[in-house]
């Protein structure tokens, strides 16, 4: 007989038993020991079916294939450029990678991206356990960012910053009228016209991280926004 | 004589007051502050972060790194000689072997975890609290555990099996052991033994179940300190 130790949407920390028997698979960030499921990280429950999963609250970025991650460039070479995406390797971004235009062998490439550029990009590959990363520039939305702020959030805290089919994000921006992009590496990028404005917009997204676990999150940032206007 | 009463009027088997923080260092993957009585330990992790010199590298999995580090003022007044020491370097290697074995680090190959403990106070059992402080900031870091790292000295006084030895009764004259454990325990395991003094069997069996009964206290406080950082209050 299995029995469920713990409640869905409980925060839940390493080592903490979250159900016995072998009814129950563990999913992310959930371990099998014996009969029980353990937690690995800190991390709020849920549950879909006879899976108990994860979804963490603290944690650094591991780079996925498709992830759509914001970097700096770091390093120029031959046949491309280096790119830091907060991870512990650089990224490799490829020449033929880098543009929809054709890039000549001999071209000077900081025109397109010099050092200290940041870029939305997309990883292509993930190999040798995460040392060697690809990343592209060809795809929608993927281009070199202009002026403006960086923050980096807590990548775990990402979903919520963007909401559901991007509602939050869609919110702070209207509110705010400051272009936003957001990588899955937790980094933040915010432009806006007024810089008041995209300080409110800044201050949005830490009050989005510091309070994600709390439910009702949109009506607060909703209502945080609204105050400030009036 | 015989050792009943404590210098400081505690129970024989009674911890000093415990407080436990997370997230105390903004700048950091994780951190924590450990308080046993006169004893506090501030705990930083930094990574998985590539590995230099690049020999060190495990292919497998991440590498673990602790740094211990007892301030100079920290003492009883005779002043610590700042940087590494032959001490310093002994418990950064005995805090490495107690965490590795609840950490799972297969997802980050060939990169280090950097985990610095410093101690701002001391007044014995140094090491346990900066075992606990790393535990703790490892889970505030998001570094898969699969439980938390629990770590008390216990140790004989004179001819009393005592938890929780303060320096006070470390220099007590009529003879005394030191033992220093880390366990997790959900599973019971123990992860650091160490002894500095004689003992018997039955003295050292009993020094464990004491040392088991402080380290489920001390996760108690662990695990409401992880949790109060995410505690509903917009």
């Amino acid at each position: 007989m299995s029995i469920l130790l713990i409640q869905e949407k409980t925060i839940v920390v390493p080592g903490e038993e979250l159900a016995e028997g072998m009814d129950f698979l563990p999913g992310t960030d959930v371990i099998r020991d014996g009969e029980k499921l353990i937690a690995t990280k800190v991390g709020i429950v849920t549950i879909s079916g006879r899976l108990i999963k994860l979804i963490p609250l603290a944690g650094k970025y591991l780079p996925k294939r498709n992830d759509i991650v914001i970097g700096k460039v770091v390093g120029m070479g031959f046949s491309g450029w280096r790119v830091d995406i907060d991870w512990a390797f650089e990224a490799n971004l490829a020449l033929r990678d880098a543009s929809t235009e054709f890039i000549e062998k001999t071209a000077d490439l900081s025109q397109y991206y010099d050092f200290e550029d940041w870029i939305v990009c997309q990883i292509t590959a993930v190999a040798a356990g995460g040392r060697l990363i690809d990343l592209t520039m060809k795809g929608p939305g993927l281009r070199k960012l202009g002026p403006g702020r960086i923050i980096k959030a807590t990548p775990a805290k990402v979903p919520r910053i963007i909401g559901k089919q991007g509602s939050m994000i869609t919110l702070i921006k209207e509110a705010t009228g400051t272009k936003i992009s957001v990588g899955q590496n937790g980094i933040v990028w915010l432009s806006g016209e007024d810089s008041s404005q995209e300080l409110l917009a800044l201050k949005a997204i830490e009050k989005i991280e510091a309070e994600s676990h709390v439910s009702g999150l949109t009506d607060r940032i909703k209502a945080f926004l609204e105050g400030a206007h009036s | 004589m015989t050792y009943t009463k404590r210098f400081d009027g505690r129970q024989l088997d009674e911890l000093r007051p415990i407080e436990a923080r997370v997230g105390v260092v903004p700048r950091a993957t994780g951190s924590a502050l450990f308080k046993i009585g006169k004893t506090h330990a501030i705990a930083a992790v930094y990574g998985p972060r590539e590995l230099y010199p690049q020999f060190l590298q495990d292919h497998q999995r991440g590498v673990l790194r602790c740094n211990y580090n007892m301030l100079a003022f920290s003492g009883a007044g005779e002043r610590v000689r700042p940087g590494p020491s032959r001490r310093s370097k002994e418990i950064s290697m005995v805090m490495e072997k107690a965490l590795f074995p609840v950490l799972d680090m297969r997802a980050f190959p060939s990169t280090v975890i950097d985990v610095f403990v410093e101690l701002i106070q001391t007044d014995a059992g140094t090491r346990c609290a900066a075992i606990t402080a790393a535990s703790l900031a490892l889970a505030d870091a998001g570094i898969p555990m699969k439980d938390l790292i629990s770590s008390v000295a216990v140790g004989r006084i004179g001819n009393a099996i005592v938890l929780d030895v303060t320096k006070e009764e470390e220099d007590y004259e009529e003879g005394m052991a030191d033992i220093p454990i880390a366990m997790s325990t959900r599973t019971g395991e123990i992860t650091l033994l160490q002894d500095d003094g004689l003992l018997t069997k039955e003295e050292l069996i009993n020094a464990l179940g004491l040392a088991k009964k402080g380290c489920e206290d001390i996760k108690r406080v662990q695990i409401q300190a992880l949790k109060n950082k995410y505690k509903e209050e917009p």
